[in-house]
């Protein structure tokens, strides 16, 4: 047994000290600010923002959500305020709170991609860029940036030239190898991988015999999903096992997360998990912690990519 | 504004109400400062449960003398049967009190208040609170049948005059809650109207008020996700102070909004003057 004060929470992920491996999963938690009546953002490893825009965007028509077995599926479209107004507004209320932000990026092309990197060198409170090539919930649909390892590796690497501050690759796992995606944003300059974001899905209204969400496909997430992301860190870390990972999909306990670590990720993201329960981030962190001390392990990087080592307990 | 709490909430008390269901929760965090209109998001399914999604009720009462507040529930799906079937004693996960609450006016007035089916939910408190403050209130309360009518009982006690519809005459008067509307609203020379209900029904209250140029509250029933402003699910177009419409969330900027600021007839599309409609590419 370890005693509770004696587990260290504390993570590097690309290079970023952290002081716990649990963090808000984007597109789960806004820009933080929604949770203050729940948690401390500041206690948090980081808060990964909404992905952020060059432009106001309004999204997609309702219905935007629809509830699957152990998940859902979301078809939001990215709505989000644009860049400017997040500067002006989301991060500086995360600084003022002490919180580190990790500012997940969406655009349509590489420039845009660039250009958004551009406006946040040098904003307050950024510890991390989490470039996001894989939203299942824009126009290309299937075509996202992710599920070509040419398109992805363009991206990083410009993207890398314009910030200031490490660099995260969030992968789709709607790919016949992530691997090669994986080492394809690696070769380009990725600090590290997120992974992963949301299945496309589907789901059809038995009464109006027709598509649920007004989008007609969206993004599938929660605990449905976990072992296919649990699966996708592995087979990463396995192939490339000094890249940096953020392991997330269906995290809802700290056991959950544990999983990630073990198969070698070094923090999570704790995302679908918010709309059930939104104290989950700190919770999950809670339980961790206990998990980690129950097993006598003396801290969280004592466990990153454990599981793939000979012998068992 | 209240800030809301997340609290473990004991059930004590289940009972069916007509068609419907009555929980009274011990929750003196959520009691404590809410409003009429506002409402509260709870967790279904237990412990591990694979049902991930709150579900959302408006507060019918929230006394914060005793802590206890109550809602009303409608079973048809599962996350609301377990909700129903949970025995006296159950823990329920309760995050509230959630939104923004009616309006009251400044200065008393006369009040017309539609509701249909358990929309009438919040109606009751509110109509104490303008009556407390010198107001007339007229309640009209409207359902599909007289089982799916909520409160008729309750209303004479808390309204100067209430006026009962149901589209099968089980119960009052047979019709539309919206039918005898702009005769009441004319009568009674109202000053300000509220409603509570379907979309349609909600539309047509607003569409009443604005040709007597009377201001309109509703609370709106959008389908949440999260209830706390995360997961950009319950959005619909609304008109800003500025002129310019955006897609709104009902859970943090509703559920409660000026009738007349709502674009009723493009609610489920997405508008090509809505802010940031031009950034999806021409992808509705």
């Amino acid at each position: 047994m370890t005693s509770l004060a004696q587990v260290g929470m504390g993570t590097t992920l690309a290079g970023v000290a952290l002081p716990s491996p649990v963090l808000t999963a984007s597109g789960c938690s806004a820009a933080g600010r929604e949770l203050a009546p729940y948690l401390d953002v500041a206690e948090l490893g980081a808060v990964v923002t909404k992905s952020v825009m060059l432009r106001p965007r309004s999204g997609r028509a309702t219905p935007r959500m629809a509830e699957t077995p152990s998940g859902m599926l979301n078809s939001i479209g990215l709505q989000g305020p644009g860049i400017e107004a997040f500067l002006e507004h989301d991060l500086p209320w995360l600084a003022a709170r002490a919180a580190r932000a990790v500012v997940s990026i969406a655009g349509g092309s590489v420039e845009e991609f660039v250009q958004l990197a551009g406006r946040l060198v040098g904003a307050p409170g950024v510890a991390l860029l989490e470039v996001n090539i894989s939203c299942p919930n824009v126009a290309s649909r299937g075509q996202v940036f992710a599920c070509d390892p040419r398109a992805a590796a363009d991206v990083i690497a410009a993207v890398k030239d314009a910030a200031d501050v490490p660099v995260l690759a969030k992968l789709s796992p709607d790919v016949t190898d992530i691997v090669t995606i994986a080492a394809a944003c690696v070769q380009a300059g990725a600090d590290g991988l997120s992974m992963i974001n949301t299945l496309l899905g589907m789901a059809i209204d038995t009464d109006t015999l027709r598509p649920i969400l007004a989008g007609i496909t969206g993004g599938l997430s929660g605990p449905a999903i976990r072992p296919v992301a649990v699966r996708c860190v592995w087979q990463v870390h396995a192939a490339l096992p000094e890249v940096p990972i953020l392991g997330m999909g269906g995290i809802m306990t700290g056991l959950d997360a544990l999983q990630f670590l073990l198969a070698g990720a070094s923090a999570v993201s704790v995302g679908t998990a918010v709309f059930h329960d939104p104290s989950a981030p700190a919770r999950v962190a809670r339980e961790l912690r206990d998990a980690l001390a129950d097993r006598g392990i003396p801290g969280v990087a004592d466990v990153v990519g454990l599981a793939h080592r000979d012998g068992r307990r | 504004m209240t800030v809301p709490s997340q609290v473990r909430a004991r059930l004590v008390g289940s009972e069916p109400v007509g068609a419907y269901h009555l929980l009274t929760l011990d929750a003196p965090a959520v009691a404590a400062g809410a409003g009429p209109g506002q409402f509260v998001a709870v967790a279904v399914g237990g412990p591990g449960s694979a049902m991930l999604l709150r579900r959302a009720f408006a507060l019918y009462t929230a006394d914060p003398a005793t802590g206890l507040v109550q809602v009303v529930v409608a079973e048809h799906r599962p996350g609301t049967a377990w909700l129903v079937h949970s025995p006296v004693g159950t823990e329920l996960d309760l995050v509230g009190p959630l939104g923004r609450p009616f309006p009251l006016p400044a200065a008393a007035g006369t009040a017309v208040l539609v509701a249909g089916g358990y929309g009438s939910a919040p109606m009751f408190d509110l109509a104490r609170r303008l009556r407390e403050r010198g107001s007339a209130v007229h309640l009209v309360l409207g359902a599909a049948t007289g089982e799916r009518l909520f409160g008729a009982d309750e209303a004479p006690h808390v309204a100067d005059t209430v006026t009962v519809t149901t589209d099968d005459g089980s119960t009052g008067r047979r019709g539309l809650v919206t039918d005898g509307l702009t005769a009441l609203v004319e009568d009674t020379a109202a000053d300000v109207l509220y409603a509570c209900g379907p979309m349609a029904m909600l539309r047509a209250v607003g569409e009443i008020a604005a040709a007597y140029a009377v201001p309109c509250h509703v609370a709106v029933e959008e389908a949440m996700a999260c209830g706390i402003g995360v997961c950009m699910t319950c959005v619909l177009p609304v008109i800003g102070a500025d002129g310019r419409s955006r897609m709104v969330r009902s859970c943090t900027e509703g559920p409660v909004f000026e009738a007349s600021r709502v674009r009723w007839k493009d609610v489920g599309t997405l508008p090509a003057d809505v802010v940031g409609a031009d950034a999806m590419g021409g992808h509705r």
